[in-house]
């Protein structure tokens, strides 16, 4: 894990091994074998480094819902050794810049969803850790404050902090991480860096909106195009080909593109097709 | 850790269960002190009027110094084994075992805790106490050491409850069915000594007899038991039970998967 990096672990299912590999790191289950080390303090004979380089901010709720929002983030910063005077600085600092700070004095559990997500972005990082760890932050989060959130995790990433955080969006995991890791069934199948890994991926799929109607698909040489309705085209681009090519083939048919998107979200795809593989690859293993 | 931020730390506990039981003192603080406001006005006055007096006291002023103990007991115990159940319930124990906290310290955190509801509740019922008793101190040293003590020891036993816990009803059924019976027979309302022999006998195993008359020496200068008896039981369990507890939070029994 190179600092600074935003890494982000994807799984197939719901039970995959992403959680649990979280807890083993920030000390919530016992491993039953191997070693974990953060930034070179190993987890068994330096535990007190290792967590005080840690910030978790786990998928479920587990603050106490019947304290402050501010003694939260407080008694968290006091669990590490830093005086409450300080505490309370550093409280005001994440509260605000999260949002909260005028919740301060309402009690945790009388906060909206999102705010308790924020609320426990501002405890984990209390104590400045290195390494923020975050489960599922987004899940169930409008978009508003998901991207709200997206744009706190840069901001702090480019501050020094190196985020590893689980999704199931594989949009999130695009749009924000550098690095990426996929584990299916406690397994780690893909570990990469996040452009090295888009470039694994041979064809895809753009929808295409036209400006005029259109009765057929023209002969496009060397693409693969398919007609969706009178203004709508799919076009499969594999990687020797280029999305200039396919404009300047229409063109010469007088079609003219106003816009385009991928059809679905390109890691998803890639996701996908690693997790088939490696489905295949252990039926094969155990036949 | 340095030793400073291991003080913070466990000041950081400390600070957060006594803000947690004076927050909600209408139902930590008052009950005990109504409950025994009432057995001095029952056990007192109306009964103990009829009973004469009890080793040379009257039997209001003999009862004071184990209604007293048996709030601190109580009050000690409940506290650490609902904040730790709760706290593992809600899993905001997470935010400790995150934490470069060592256990001794989560586990030192929490009686703290259990110790300070012990003594504000203690020091209400002696407050209530004043109302219907002619209070005295015999030996201030003894009756602040034992109160102390036997906090300890039940705040610690309190959190070992606590750990084992697996709903609400557990944490419920050693101080219904274990505590309160141990409580009511350790001595609060008598003298060991107008029991038969055989019960004088089995009196002297439950633990809660050595405290209760250990305080009541401290307070009044009388006791069934050798104060240093008691002394060594009381430590005694205290080891015994800080060891247990400390091997079950380094263990993460009913704490980490």
């Amino acid at each position: 894990m190179s600092p600074k990096a935003i890494s982000s672990p994807c799984s197939a299912h719901n039970g995959a091994g992403k959680s649990t590999a979280i807890g083993i790191i920030a000390s919530l289950v016992n491993k039953t074998s191997g070693s974990v080390r953060v930034f070179g303090h190993d987890l068994d004979t330096d535990i007190a480094a290792a967590k005080s380089c840690l910030g978790l901010v786990p998928q479920e709720f587990n603050f106490n819902m019947f304290e402050p929002v501010v003694e939260v983030v407080v008694n968290q910063a006091g669990y590490y050794g830093i005086p409450r005077a300080l505490a309370f600085e550093r409280a005001e600092q994440y509260l605000k810049e999260l949002g909260l700070w005028d919740k301060r004095r309402v009690m945790a559990r009388n906060l909206s969803g999102g705010m308790k997500r924020r609320l426990m972005i501002a405890r984990a990082l209390v104590h400045r850790p290195r390494l923020l760890i975050l489960d599922e932050p987004t899940a169930g989060v409008d978009i508003e404050i998901r991207r709200s959130m997206w744009n706190y995790l840069r901001l702090i990433n480019e501050q020094g902090t190196t985020i590893i955080l689980t999704t199931h969006y594989l949009e999130e995991a695009e749009s924000l991480c550098r690095n990426i890791a996929i584990i299916d069934d406690g397994e780690i199948i893909e570990n990469t860096n996040m452009k090295v890994l888009l470039n694994k991926l041979h064809t895809e799929t753009f929808v295409l909106d036209l400006r005029e109607p259109i009765e057929a698909v023209p002969p496009v040489a060397g693409y693969r195009v398919n007609r969706v309705d009178a203004c709508t085209l799919e076009a499969d681009i594999s990687r020797e080909c280029s999305l200039n090519g396919l404009f300047t083939e229409l063109s010469k048919y007088g079609i003219e593109v106003l816009s385009m998107r991928n059809k679905s979200n390109r890691l998803e795809q890639l996701f996908l097709d690693l997790v088939d593989e490696n489905s295949e690859h252990r039926k094969g293993a155990a036949g | 850790m340095t030793l400073g931020e291991k003080y913070t730390a466990f000041k950081t506990i400390l600070i957060k269960e006594f803000l947690r039981f004076i927050r909600i003192w209408i139902q930590t603080v008052l009950p005990p002190v109504i409950t025994t406001a009432l057995y001095f006005v029952i056990f007192g006055n109306l009964i103990g009027s009829q009973i004469g007096d009890m080793e040379g006291y009257r039997y209001m002023d003999y009862i004071v110094p184990g209604l007293i103990m048996m709030a601190v007991i109580t009050n000690s115990y409940a506290n650490v084994v609902s904040s730790f159940y709760g706290s593992k319930f809600q899993r905001h124990i997470e935010e400790m075992l995150v934490s470069p906290i060592p256990n001794h310290l989560i586990l030192s955190g929490f009686v703290a805790g259990g110790v300070a509801r012990g003594l504000v509740v203690g020091s209400a019922v002696t407050a209530t106490a004043f109302f219907f008793s002619d209070m005295q101190v015999h030996n201030l040293f003894v009756s602040i050491t034992v109160v102390v003590l036997t906090s300890i020891l039940f705040a610690i036993a309190g959190l070992i409850n606590g750990v084992f816990a697996k709903s609400f009803d557990d944490i419920s059924i050693i101080p219904t069915f274990v505590l309160t019976p141990l409580t009511y027979l350790g001595g609060i309302f008598y003298t060991i000594e107008m029991l038969p022999e055989f019960w004088q006998g089995v009196s002297l195993v439950n633990p809660i007899l050595y405290m209760i008359n250990a305080f009541r020496y401290g307070m009044l200068g009388v006791t069934d038991i050798n104060l240093y008896v008691s002394y060594l039981i009381i430590t005694g369990f205290i080891v015994g039970l800080y060891w247990f507890a400390l091997t079950l939070l380094n263990r993460g029994v009913g704490i980490r998967s």
